[in-house]
């Protein structure tokens, strides 16, 4: 790294002043490589830097250069070929599905858990948050115990594109509900109280003051659980059978392109789920941003 | 008047019945998609005594597969607590060009399905990955061994501790801090007199959610272990292969314990949150 004058004043800035002498400043070369925080700063970051860039960063890079090493229409070629375009599409398809009913279930159990009490609320509260701690593949084998072939309630959705629903939903549960929670507890109250005392009926309090404030929430989380859902494994892999352009999802198209050796599809595919992945995320961003400036 | 109060007794009515309406479908959703189903995995694990349990997990494979997990899992929150604490304390503490880059690497992970995870490692350290020949030439395996399992599941886990210990870091301010090294306490005192004290519940935290996540990660290891029995069969992947084997008790009784270490693990997590939140 080498310092131009105005980072490694921008790095000392955060010197405290009382740890220097007054009036004796060493040279901004020294300041940035002596032992002092500046030092510790170069240091540390290219530690971090380099952990980041051997486990996140070179391989992810690597994907995206394989998807490409045949040349780009090849890549393109692999990701339109009939069996990965229709993992492609299902995966798509029943994300949107989820993540919309994400949409609505999780701020009715938001709203459930801020604004309603009934015995054993605690239990309930803890239990949203299960399937963040579950591993997928247990998620897998607990929805298989009751809704697979040896099903109780004679309910055997194993092997169906239902199974893949019931399984994302699973996984995508506590997105939106743990979004929209907080925004829900912090939200004034005072205001619903002056619409409900100028007659406004309660529907139209939930359309017009309760809905805007946590539309940025709701979305936050319906985002976040569009972009799990599109790469989940384990929870469907269990339950789906894979069965090509049935019930195969891109995860698991990947996963059998690595088995049949062919990296290039796998790579191609795998970009193609990457790109999604970090658009949605841009866009949650700049979400946050719109939010935050909204106040 | 009485007409008033009719109004208001007919909204009243109204507003409870939609109340219960609301209630009843979030409960029973829940109850349908998630606590009945983990319950039925309890029943069917536990249906006949916990002798079978018992044996099924202390099978020589079952105990191995528990060794792997735990050597996996540990060794990538180790890794990830180093990590996630220097880079919390950077994102924070320090101003440096591409600060605010590092800050969007840090959540990729979170946004990348774990086969995706496990490709993207074997086309770097596998075989004929970017630096294939050289772990060869070294004698080194990383991928289908132990230290490929380490690098998918520490790649799952990254941001979790970096997300717990920098909100704490910033709200505590470094007042504190500055005060110490004005009084003449070098970094590492500081860090372990004044900063590690204020952030030891967030970084337990982290720690926790770390754990939990690597023990029961599935995905991105089933892609780099190369399934070998004793060897690099995690817990997950037990699983998988009692199924496929119709061994459903072997396969009952693993997600039974690894479902108590997700509960255990959320009731911990749970209260260090509150703690550490109350702390400051």
């Amino acid at each position: 790294m080498s310092p131009l004058p105005s980072s490694a004043l921008a790095v000392d800035a955060s010197v405290p002043t009382a740890a220097r002498p007054p009036g004796v400043r060493p040279p901004a070369w020294w300041r940035a490589r002596s032992g002092g925080s500046a030092g510790g700063t170069s240091l540390g970051l290219g530690l971090v830097t380099l952990y980041l860039s051997f486990l996140v960063l070179i391989p992810l890079g690597a994907v995206i250069w394989k998807s490409q090493s045949n040349g780009w229409s090849e890549g393109w070629h692999q990701v339109t070929s009939p069996q990965a375009w229709a993992a492609l599409k299902l995966t798509l398809t029943i994300s949107v599905g989820v993540a919309l009913f994400n949409l609505v279930m999780g701020t009715v159990i938001a709203w459930v858990l801020v604004r309603d009490d009934f015995p054993g609320k605690s239990v309930v509260e803890l239990l949203i948050d299960l399937p963040f701690a579950l591993p997928t593949i247990v998620a897998g084998v607990v929805l298989l115990s009751l809704y697979g072939p040896r099903s109780p309630a004679h309910i055997n959705i194993a092997y169906t594109r239902t199974a893949i629903t019931v399984a994302l939903l699973f996984v995508t549960l506590p997105f939106v509900v743990r979004t929209v929670q907080p925004v829900l507890i912090e939200l004034d109250r005072d205001m619903e109280a002056a619409a409900a005392s100028l007659g406004a009926s309660p529907f139209l309090i939930a359309r017009r003051i309760i809905l805007p404030n946590l539309v940025p929430a709701m979305l936050t989380g319906t985002g976040l659980a569009f972009a799990r859902a599109i790469g989940e494994f384990g929870s469907i892999s269990l339950l789906s059978g894979n069965l090509p352009f049935r019930t195969e999802v891109s995860a698991v198209n990947i996963y059998n392109q690595i088995q049949s050796d062919n990296p290039v599809g796998a790579a191609a595919q795998s970009t193609v789920l990457l790109f999604i992945a970090f658009v949605v995320l841009f866009a949650l961003d700049r979400l946050k941003r719109w939010g935050g400036r909204r106040g | 008047m009485a007409d008033a109060s009719g109004v208001v007794a007919v909204q009243s009515n109204r507003r409870s019945a939609s109340r219960y309406g609301l209630r009843f479908v979030a409960l029973g959703y829940l109850l349908v998609l998630l606590a009945a189903p983990v319950a039925m995995v309890f029943y069917r694990a536990f249906q006949h005594g916990t002798g079978p349990i018992w044996r099924s997990l202390t099978s020589s494979e079952a105990r191995s597969a528990i060794e792997v997990t735990l050597i996996v899992a540990i060794s990538a929150v180790v890794l990830n607590t180093i990590f996630g604490v220097g880079a919390a304390l950077l994102l924070v503490r320090r101003r440096f060009p591409g600060r605010h880059l590092l800050d969007v690497l840090v959540d990729i992970p979170q946004a990348v399905s774990p086969i995706v995870v496990g490709l993207a490692l074997i086309l770097v350290y596998g075989k004929f990955g970017f630096f294939g020949s050289w772990i060869e030439r070294n004698g080194l395996k990383i991928i289908f061994s132990l230290p490929g399992m380490v690098l998918a599941t520490a790649f799952v886990s990254l941001p979790l501790v970096v997300r717990s210990v920098a909100p704490v870091l910033a709200e505590i301010g470094d007042e504190q801090e500055q005060a110490a090294r004005t009084l003449g306490a070098n970094r590492w005192q500081t860090f372990r007199r004044i900063t590690f004290p204020s952030i030891r519940d967030a970084l337990a935290y982290g720690v926790v959610l770390s754990l939990a996540r690597s023990l029961g990660e599935y995905g991105a290891v089933t892609v780099v272990s190369g399934h070998v029995v004793g060897k690099t069969m995690t817990l997950t992947l037990f699983i998988d292969e009692r199924l496929q084997n119709f061994d459903q008790t072997a396969a009952y009784s693993a997600a039974v314990l690894l479902a108590i270490i997700a509960m255990g693990s959320l009731l911990i997590s749970r209260r260090l949150r509150t703690r550490s939140r109350s702390n400051s």
